[in-house]
């Protein structure tokens, strides 16, 4: 066996390769949802919009034999959620938290209802660039084995932040979700730019999801999801609400829901369940540590009602 | 949370002293008659999708009302199905009169059936009830800690109470995992992972008369009670003002933060007690079957009804009746299982939407004018 060869140091390896691997899909959803609240507004039914876009995904990909068609049909559709969940905030006395939640019930539904002719098909698979090939350790080359939409997801972050710092639709997103009555001063609508936030945070989703069944694991079940979408809501409040600090968030859940896999390929088999819960527990964590019950949150938005 | 606040607790949670009786029955009729029609149009969309995919919505809720509701055997199946749904929307319902919205019942249901489980496992051979009101505080005492610590969270630190227990609903299946493959695996369960079968005096049976096992009973008494303490007490008033203004509540000098883990904890309770319910009465042992959903067809469930424990009871078995229907409709109409999920799904959607209309027909508010 190769994987005595390195002995221990294939833990780490693993992990590193499971962080790019296991952080694409928040990378994605923690990015759009970041948008959404930027602009003031909070969706927490990314969750269903993720496994809708891992359904429609990859029953695009398959209906097409192309897998990019699969990702551009989830962000389509993901987009799509986005704005139904714009449409019925902007109605007076509407909670936006708990058209999350039913959100989030409908997208599973709907996810399953139609995803169901799709569980045993095999779609195509999204492509991945070797970054390994001046390593001979077979764990070293695997663990760099890196998609292309991990690599999109990085420069998407860049352009969002970039777009956020200097550009005309990142002021008024900000200016949107820092001061209703700011925006309105301005002239700008307030509900047409959370609308539109939502709209692209829900596409963002929607790939996410898409990577999901058409990359890791790269195929679609009903349990294709173990909470990443909602976890990206809490971790966009630890990256407080800046791209760049979403990747970095997104690689520190992606190793930590790399652990348990990670242990169980050097033979740790016992506990396999508790290691599967750490990036849950390592989410409250941050959440515990983070939150404050005195002060809003740093570089929170003003009109974000999670943080009032 | 200012805005959850108010959705949450309904209309006019403090009527004023000068509201007159055509008024406050002008609330009663909307409180009523809005979230009915919001229920009666989420079922009407749910027929659009129906037809949309080439079914028949007059043969889908013909057959709901057969397998619902039909028969005697079926109000059986219903009714069984209606116990651990009211005690799931009561863990909703109880944290939303402060404004919080808990949807992580599911968490506290599954540990609560572990923890009964355990007990039954290994403290078997308790002489009489002693063995079921063993299993039982154990299963409340989890889902009150679990639930509880969501509220602490919340109080101390501010922590999203909505985020934190979904959270915990994962890690409390994960937990449930380990222990029913671990410490708590009876070696004899080979292909689904268990605790050992309870003994037959630790095993909850029906209500005389009727095939519905004791559940029911527990879930309409726990629902009378909570209406009882949260309309008609001092402490339920108390925290309803928190629910309306938790910062005119501290100026008071409410004690906020033990109503906040109270309410959870209690609320918590009544989801590990629903847990011990499936265990005791429906499996016999606790395993994976715990994690059914239970705990999310409550959220529905507890803001269909507006968060009042009364009307938890009859939401709950129409909602019930819909589960119970589920495997005839998937036979009979080639339709997924995932189809009551779509339903849920677009009624919740109808019932959030029908918030929005709050307020604004006359016919409700007979005394608009005057006031101007």
């Amino acid at each position: 066996m190769s994987e005595s060869d390195i002995g221990l140091w294939a833990v780490p390896i693993a992990m590193l390769g499971g962080a790019i691997r296991v952080s694409t899909p928040f990378i994605f959803v923690s990015l759009g949802e970041c948008i959404t609240e930027r602009s003031g507004r909070i969706n927490l039914g990314l969750e269903g919009t993720l496994v809708f876009g891992a359904m429609s995904g990859y029953a695009i990909a398959y209906e097409t034999s192309s897998a990019w068609l699969g990702v551009l049909g989830a962000a389509f559709f993901g987009a799509l959620f986005g704005l139904f969940h714009g449409w019925i905030c902007k109605l007076p006395k509407v909670n936006d938290i708990a058209i999350g939640i039913a959100l989030m019930l409908l997208g599973m539904g709907l996810a399953f209802f139609f995803g169901k002719p799709y569980i045993q098909p095999v779609a195509p698979d999204l492509p991945a660039l070797s970054f390994g090939f001046w390593s001979d350790v077979p764990q070293v080359q695997a663990a760099l084995q890196v998609n292309v939409l991990f690599i999109l997801g990085l420069v998407l972050a860049v352009a969002i932040a970039w777009m956020f710092k200097s550009t005309k639709i990142g002021l008024t997103i900000r200016v949107v979700g820092d001061s209703s009555d700011a925006a309105r001063a301005l002239g700008i609508s307030a509900n047409k730019v959370r609308l539109f936030s939502t709209a692209a945070g829900g596409a963002l989703a929607g790939v996410g999801g898409a990577y999901l069944s058409l990359y890791y694991p790269g195929s679609w079940n009903e349990g294709i999801s173990s909470g990443q979408g909602l976890m990206a809501v809490a971790l966009v409040i630890f990256a407080r609400w800046n791209p760049i600090n979403c990747i970095w968030a997104a690689l520190l859940f992606g190793a930590a829901g790399a652990l348990g896999p990670a242990l169980q390929s050097v033979g740790v088999s016992s506990g396999y369940y508790l290691f599967y819960a750490a990036p849950y527990v390592l989410t409250l964590l941050l959440l515990i540590a983070t939150s404050s019950t005195t002060r809003a949150l740093n570089g929170a938005p003003g009109e974000l009602s999670i943080s009032k | 949370m200012t805005d959850a606040a108010k959705t949450m607790a309904g209309p006019a949670p403090i009527k004023g002293s000068n509201s007159s009786v055509m008024e406050v029955w002008g609330h009663k009729a909307e409180a009523f008659l809005l979230p009915f029609g919001a229920l009666l149009a989420g079922l009407a969309a749910f027929s659009v999708f129906l037809l949309f995919v080439g079914k028949s919505p007059v043969e889908f809720y013909s057959l709901v009302y057969k397998a619902g509701f039909g028969t005697a055997f079926s109000w059986n199946n219903t009714l069984s199905r209606t116990a651990p749904l009211l005690l799931a929307a009561l863990c909703v319902a109880i944290p939303a009169r402060l404004g919080l919205v808990v949807i992580g019942g599911e968490g506290a249901i599954v540990l609560g059936g572990v923890a009964a489980g355990a007990f039954g496992m290994f403290l078997p051979g308790l002489p009489g009830f002693m063995g079921i009101v063993g299993m039982f505080l154990c299963g409340a005492l989890t889902g009150a800690l679990w639930i509880g610590a969501v509220g602490a969270m919340r109080f101390k630190r501010g922590v999203n109470e909505t985020i934190s227990s979904l959270l915990m609903a994962y890690i409390a299946i994960a937990l449930m995992n380990h222990l029913v493959e671990g410490p708590f695996r009876d070696p004899a369960s080979l292909n689904k992972p268990s605790t050992a079968p309870l003994g037959e005096t630790y095993r909850i049976g029906n209500i005389p008369g009727l095939d519905v096992h004791w559940g029911l009973a527990i879930g309409i008494i726990a629902c009378i009670a909570m209406w009882v303490l949260i309309e008609r007490t001092t402490w339920g008033f108390a925290a309803r003002i928190v629910g309306g203004n938790i910062r005119a509540a501290q100026v008071q000098g409410l004690p906020v933060g033990l109503l906040m883990v109270g309410f959870c904890a209690s609320a918590g309770a009544f989801a590990g007690i629903a847990g011990m319910m499936e265990v005791a009465a429906v499996h016999g042992t606790a395993n994976g079957s715990l994690a059914s959903g239970y705990g999310y067809a409550g959220i529905l469930i507890a803001f269909l009804a507006r968060h009042n424990m009364i009307a938890i009871i009859p939401v709950g078995i129409l909602l019930a009746g819909f589960e119970a229907s589920s495997g005839l409709i998937q036979r009979r109409m080639d339709l997924p299982d995932a189809t009551i999920l779509v339903l849920q799904g677009f009624v919740f959607v109808a019932i959030l939407l029908s918030e929005t209309l709050t307020g604004r027909f006359k016919l409700f508010q007979p005394h608009i004018g005057d006031r101007s």
